[in-house]
């Protein structure tokens, strides 16, 4: 716990509520990533994050993460106010760089408490998601429906008595009657999505772009009132790609849930598997040795350059260019052929473990990681004069979709989409994790906020990371790949028979997984895309109790509707390819 | 009619419909090469057989109408663009004799009104399909295509006016001393702009917009409907690169050395650089948002194009008439 206090940064926040809302019943809970986290009472709430919006200095102005613990089966709760459920609410606050954890206790079945969607528009789709998989229920909420389940499913699957195999459930039968049932709800109702007629001898037409467009990558559907090709108003709709994957996290020992993490942003690669990660080995103490950390942080790049290569190449595709994701692709393989070679898979490695990684580097990767940084910076110099400085794509994307930066701080928008619009928050640079600090590479930002400057900003961000890969290859620490530590590696398997207590240890970490003490952690990287949360429980088991993996995608979809607001139908496919989102990382 | 006529229209539609079905093999082999990867490459020498085969599939799958579009114009309207792309080939001279009427004193005239018709088919397909994004497509193809061909017609003028007649062999024999691409250069790169915009080809394939309307005017389409439309776009292409040649570069004409054939291998080569002209822009150039394509269209091509008759029409009338 040492290294938590020391890394804790004293906002004197905390106090600041305390005695503002004396006698309110305020509770403050100690928890192992050290973000000042408070129990509210539900009658306090809003007033509590009013004041944390509105009224201290630096105030928290964006609500980074929104979401709930069923609380029934926990056994280590230590003087936490006793609760069926607990919402709990993330604050950021960029200018104190700090943030702030607002739990509420909840009682009974069927639950309620106030929405917040007047305070912050974005609260809008993570109060859906509480209700849909807790069964939450959120009063003043404008259009609170299931966002990730059919309409049709019935109870909530986070909740702990919820099954989580289908094997568990009744046999389904899709008789007549049903799919009567299936269909009716899958009926678009443009009035319910606010679609209102525009006046009285105009007609609009609505469009259903999704689940199965060229232009969505993925599935995922917006509906669209036209104006001729206008747009009046948009309504994202996601769910269709959610596998449930906070929910096998509690049946899934902790490290056997690595590959599942793989998954979440599956252009990301081994950067999904570092926040979770991180947040085991902080609640456990586990130091990781200096060489596994730069070798993280050497493959996290890696697929920062895959991820955003994709990104330009389909942005490129979505206005019109056939060819560029070719030449992106090649290069992307480039990458992989090294990915490959450290980790032995090129898209979901799940590579790094527990304390660590998975094996060291093999003999030569410093010829292969040399070989790719001379190939890139030359080819991305011929996509500047291919793609970025087409007129045509210009006029196609300057001034489209444009956002300040206070609109990006309400709607949760984090990474190269709040970079674009100048603020150079980035979390590497920003709160530093796995030793970036020690790395020399620039912020890049952009001014307008419009789709161009996403692009623009991503494109400098892969030299960045060609910048920070060239660092990790002339500066590769020596050492140790992984943490000497007993929940981190299993004793040697030579000496198990040898001695019994030995073979003990070995057969429990190996059979069971590490044990993890009770707590609770939120760890967070500057993923492909934007923040990465995991905000893990631990109940002391070998499983999390709760999984919660915030994810940015989730927070920039909910943006579209800001944007599309009368542009037309081109431009919306240029916004979204400029989100750059996979609806994995959406719909987890 | 005698034989040797009937000989002559079946060989032009017979071999126009056949490249137009290679063409399809050229383009993906040709944006093979251009992005770095080989394209179908796998069926007999060098894939070619993928004709073949796609020709096959195509074919053989079910002929299908969607239960909610107007049936009768439903299936009339891939019909509608082959017939009148096909029918502006009559008029087209691919060497001194062979050419169904290229002598025909409204020839230009004749090619004008098929390509403006053309525009029916993807209106009709767009409208029966009753489909949203099929009327999407429908309507952008619809006011592009209008707009396009007034700026198409215009461009010509240049080259009427030079040669003093609408008869397209009059047009190729009155560039023996010098192609019309050098002194109607502005016209020629108008005529180009156009032709894309009529064939409906990448950067300006809006009515289609794969990324934004799925398919466009013929997103309900498959099988062999589908595949009239699909033909449809390589025959016009061929169609706009033959008028290319024969309007601006010599037709035929070029060095025979004593060769009998040699106009018409003339006439194949400079069409067949301009098609895989087209196919390269197609994997060169972003595709314009709709507005932006009708402003430039209406601001700076119609100017141009009137530009380009004014000056041209003085020009020749100073000079006395040719």
């Amino acid at each position: 716990m040492n290294a938590v206090l020391q890394e804790a940064r004293p906002t004197g926040i905390v106090g600041d509520l305390l005695s503002r809302y004396p006698g309110a019943g305020l509770l403050e809970q100690a928890t192992a990533d050290a973000v000042p986290t408070l129990w509210v009472p539900a009658s306090q709430l809003l007033a509590v994050l009013k004041t944390l919006k509105r009224d201290v200095t630096q105030p928290y102005r964006m609500l980074y993460d929104l979401t709930a613990i069923d609380e029934r089966q926990r056994r280590h709760r230590d003087g936490q106010p006793a609760a069926d459920f607990t919402v709990v609410y993330l604050l950021t606050s960029l200018q104190r760089n700090a943030d702030i954890r607002i739990k509420v206790a909840l009682s009974g079945d069927t639950p309620h408490l106030p929405s917040i969607t007047a305070l912050w528009a974005n609260a809008d789709w993570y109060e859906r998601e509480v209700w849909d998989l807790f069964g939450i229920v959120f009063d003043g909420h404008p259009h609170l429906v299931r966002i990730m389940m059919p309409r049709t499913w019935e109870g909530h699957p986070l909740r702990k008595d919820h099954y989580a195999r289908a094997t568990e459930a009744e046999r389904l039968q899709m008789d007549a009657a049903r799919v009567d049932r299936e269909q009716e709800a899958l009926r678009i109702k443009p009035e319910e999505w606010g679609m209102k007629a525009v006046d009285d001898d105009h007609d609009t037409m609505i469009l259903n772009l999704g689940p199965n467009h060229p232009s969505v990558h993925g599935v995922f559907r917006v509906m669209l009132q036209l104006d001729g090709e206008e747009i009046v108003q948009a309504a994202p709709d996601i769910g269709y790609h959610h596998r449930g994957a906070e929910k096998m996290g509690e049946r899934q020992s902790w490290h056997s849930y690595i590959p599942y993490t793989d998954r979440i942003d599956y252009l990301g690669g081994v950067m999904n598997n570092l926040p979770y990660l991180m947040a085991i080995e902080r609640m456990a103490g586990i130091p990781v040795p200096p060489r596994a950390q730069t070798i993280r942080v050497m493959l996290c790049e890696f697929f920062r350059i895959t991820s955003h290569l994709l990104y330009y190449g389909t942005y490129a595709q979505d206005v019109g260019s056939m060819s560029p994701v070719f030449y992106m692709f090649v290069d992307r393989q480039k990458a992989y052929d090294v990915i490959e070679a450290i980790t032995g898979f090129r898209m979901h490695p799940a590579w790094f473990r527990i304390g660590g990684v998975a094996a060291d580097l093999p003999i030569g990767w410093d010829k292969l990681v040399r070989e790719f940084l001379d190939w890139m910076p030359k080819r991305l110099v011929d996509y500047d004069k291919m793609a970025l400085r087409n007129s045509i794509l210009k006029r196609r994307s300057i001034g489209v979709g444009e956002y300040d930066t206070d609109a990006a701080i309400e709607w949760g928008v984090t990474g190269p989409g709040l970079r674009a619009t100048g603020c150079d928050f980035d979390y590497r640079k920003a709160r530093p994790y796995s030793g970036y600090e020690q790395f020399e590479f620039d912020v890049p930002t952009g001014k307008r906020g419009d789709v161009y400057d996403r692009c623009l900003v991503r494109v400098e961000e892969i030299r960045q990371s060609l910048r920070i890969i060239e660092q990790c290859l002339n500066n590769m620490p020596a050492g140790d790949y992984k943490a000497r530590h007993s929940l981190a590696t299993p004793p040697i398997k030579d000496r198990t028979m040898q001695d019994i207590e030995t073979l003990i240890h070995h057969f429990l970490s190996v059979s069971w997984g590490p044990v993890v003490p009770a707590g609770e952690c939120m760890m967070t990287v500057e993923a492909t895309k934007g923040l990465n949360s995991y905000y893990l429980t631990s109940d002391g088991g070998t499983m999390s109790y709760r999984t919660r993996i915030r994810t940015p995608s989730f927070a920039h979809l909910q943006m579209i509707p800001a944007m599309a607001r009368g542009v037309m139908v081109p431009d919306l496919i240029a916004i979204i390819a400029s989100i750059d989102f996979v609806m994995a990382d959406v719909d987890r | 009619m005698n034989a040797a006529n009937l000989l002559m229209i079946s060989g032009i539609l017979v071999s126009v419909v056949l490249t137009a079905a290679l063409l399809i093999w050229v383009e993906r082999r040709m944006l093979g090469l251009w992005q770095d990867r080989w394209g179908p490459n796998r069926v007999w020498f060098l894939g070619i057989g993928q004709v073949v085969a796609d020709m096959i599939k195509i074919f053989t799958k079910d002929d299908w109408v969607p239960p909610f579009a107007d049936r009768t114009v439903f299936v009339l309207a891939p019909a509608i663009v082959m017939a009148t792309i096909l029918l502006a080939f009559a008029v087209v001279p691919i060497a001194p004799g062979i050419s169904v009427a290229a002598e025909w004193n409204v020839g230009i005239l004749f090619v004008l009104s098929m390509t403006a018709l053309a525009v029916y088919s993807v209106m009709l397909g767009g409208w029966a399909s009753n489909s949203k994004y099929a009327v999407l497509g429908a309507l952008r193809a619809t006011a592009q295509t209008i707009s396009y061909e007034v700026f198409m017609g215009l461009a010509l003028l240049g080259v009427v006016i030079q040669a003093g007649s609408f008869s397209l062999n009059d047009i190729v024999l009155a560039q023996q001393h010098g192609w019309y691409i050098f002194p109607q250069a502005l016209g020629f790169v108008l005529f180009l702009i156009a032709g894309l915009a009529e064939t409906h080809r990448l950067p300006l394939d809006l009515p289609e917009a794969e990324h934004e309307l799925t398919a466009g005017f013929h997103t309900e389409y498959s099988g062999m409907k589908f595949g009239m439309f699909f033909v449809g776009e390589y025959v016009a292409v061929i169609l706009m690169s033959g008028l290319l040649t024969t309007l601006y570069c010599g037709g035929w004409l070029g060095p025979t050395f004593g060769l009998t054939f040699m106009p018409v291998v003339w006439w194949c080569l400079k069409t067949g650089v301009f098609i895989l002209f087209f196919i390269l822009l197609r994997a060169a150039i972003p595709r314009p948002r709709y507005d932006q394509l009708m402003r430039f269209g209406w601001l700076a091509l119609l100017p141009l194009a009137l530009l380009n008759t004014a000056v041209t029409g003085a020009v020749v009338l100073l000079r006395g008439a040719p």
